[in-house]
């Protein structure tokens, strides 16, 4: 079954549909956007250190992401202008690691399938890699939920609840840069806080629960992937910008929808 | 039975002496009331006192195991969050239907819980936050500016709730709150602060310190005297006379 790379591609594509739904919420509620941006910007610098130093993308990835995920975290926590700070860092972030790869020595890098994702290129590997950082993810998120959740409506009242808002802090910036590792190859860097927001945010409209909107973020990330393969497939378009235009058509559908419901009469 | 001590704190908040020579205790079943203008420290004190800041002097000793019941001051819950009451209640320790139906039934707003919260009224909203609080069974409760935002008769009855709760289930309240008058006679104990303690005592005896109407004035007149006066020296003078503003 492995063998087919359209399967590959489906099941790590809804791996990480599965990782940044719930993940993608969080995201929303505490507007953490631009730290989507930074963390999976910083994505791209890993990949020309891991090409330099000739480890694994994976873990080059991961580490840089962990970092930038990490400096963004404290800086937060100091109470700087966060909007022009993590401006400045996902930008930055993102040049420093497109001037990093053109200084590598005769290497024919791919920097499209990097930047926008190749979904239909998924190997055992990669889906081995992907299934796991994302089930990682999506456990963390599952066994501190109620804890997560409690934090990001009021620190002082996780804290008088017994919580430490710091932990479930870290274990947000955690699962962003584990994310980021493992959705580049098929979002790619450019579109992961894409896919983190976008079926968040559509997932609003349907939702009267934190849980509900969760589990809607995940299936509306699923169907995305799914229409994103086809059209990679069909059209021969990059995955990553094809899975977000897809979950972008789903936002605006269902924005439409739900505003038509709040406007009809008697409500 | 000292349920919360602090002994010399002082707080620095980015690079400024936000508090200075807190000594304070309270114990069970007290009704302390926290006052000072804007920017006194009130919140500060309340936070440390919870633990979320760490005194950069002194130390701040609670008794083991305290359960805290909090009420922050302006939740702001972001509109992606949808948030029905029942499951805010159930933060983060899941409650069963019947207790959320009481604790409701408990804080006067019965018929809430299917709401989101962002459609409360402000009445309904501070209730439905004493209402969490009181689920964790509190030891005391620490409430911060409970009141802002509610019209008089809904301070009068939120206080009066809380003065019920106190009655019936023993716990200490410990509220911090600017609006001076409605929250004095529930209170055993009035601590009045700008950043240091500047007496306490029961009400009647805070109401007639010099400390504390220097920097409140009284009656109507209170705004128009915190204008004029320059609070941070010391309190043995006459400040009809003395106008020479001069740092402590």
């Amino acid at each position: 079954m492995l063998d087919d790379f359209m399967m590959r591609a489906l099941l790590a594509g809804l791996a990480v549909a599965l990782a940044t739904g719930p993940l993608g919420c969080f995201v929303v509620w505490r507007r953490m956007a631009y730290f989507g941006d930074a963390t999976s910007h910083a994505a791209i610098l890993g990949v020309a250190l891991a090409l330099g130093f000739q480890i694994s993308i994976f873990v080059g990835t991961l580490v840089v992401a962990l970092l930038m995920a990490m400096v963004v975290s404290v800086m937060a926590g100091r109470g700087w202008a966060m909007d022009t700070t993590l401006g400045v860092l996902a930008h930055s972030a993102l040049a420093f690691g497109l001037v990093a790869v053109s200084f590598l020595p005769a290497v024919r890098v791919d920097l499209t399938a990097y930047l926008f994702g190749d979904i239909l290129a998924v190997s055992r590997m990669d889906l081995a890699i992907i299934v796991a950082g994302s089930g990682l993810v999506l456990g963390l998120i599952l066994w501190r939920w109620s804890a997560l959740l409690t934090a990001t409506l009021n620190e002082d009242l996780a804290h008088a609840s017994g919580l430490s808002p710091a932990r479930e802090r870290m274990v947000l910036t955690l699962s962003l840069a584990v994310v980021v590792a493992v959705a580049l190859k098929i979002v790619g860097a450019l579109l992961i806080a894409a896919m983190l927001i976008v079926p968040a945010a559509a997932a609003r409209n349907l939702a009267r629960t934190p849980e509900i909107m969760a589990l809607c973020a995940v299936a509306i990330g699923g169907v995305s992937v799914w229409g994103g393969l086809q059209l990679s497939l069909w059209q021969d378009t990059p995955s990553g910008p094809s899975i977000v235009v897809v979950a972008a058509l789903i936002f605006a559908l269902f924005t439409f929808v739900a505003s038509l419901v709040q406007k009809r009469p008697g409500r | 039975m000292t349920l919360i001590q602090a002994n010399g704190v002082c707080v620095h908040y980015g690079g400024r002496r936000a508090l200075f020579d807190i000594d304070f205790s309270i114990t069970k079943g007290e009704i302390v009331t926290i006052v000072g203008p804007n920017g006194s420290g009130k919140t500060t004190m309340l936070r440390a006192l919870l633990g979320v800041v760490a005194p950069t002097h002194g130390k701040v000793t609670r008794k083991p195991g305290l359960q805290v019941g909090y009420v922050p001051q302006n939740l702001h819950i972001d509109p992606g969050l949808p948030l029905p009451v029942r499951r805010f209640l159930s933060l983060p320790v899941r409650r069963s239907a019947a207790q959320i139906a009481a604790v409701l039934d408990r804080v006067g707003v019965p018929d809430v819980e299917a709401q989101n919260m962002t459609t409360l009224s402000g009445g309904q909203f501070q209730r439905v936050l004493l209402a969490r609080a009181l689920l964790m069974q509190p030891d005391i409760l620490m409430l911060d500016e409970p009141t802002a935002g509610l019209d008089q008769p809904g301070v009068a009855s939120f206080y009066r709730l809380i003065e019920d709760v106190r009655r019936d289930t023993g716990c200490a309240v410990l509220s911090v709150s600017h609006d001076l008058h409605v929250v004095m006679s529930a209170s055993d104990r009035v601590v009045c602060i700008n950043g240091h303690i500047c007496c306490e005592g029961t009400p009647n005896v805070v109401r007639a310190a010099p400390e504390y109407r220097a920097l409140f004035g009284m009656g109507t007149g209170g705004a128009l005297a915190l204008f004029q006066h320059q609070h941070d020296h010391d309190h043995d003078h006459d400040h009809h006379k003395e106008d020479s503003p001069h740092a402590g």
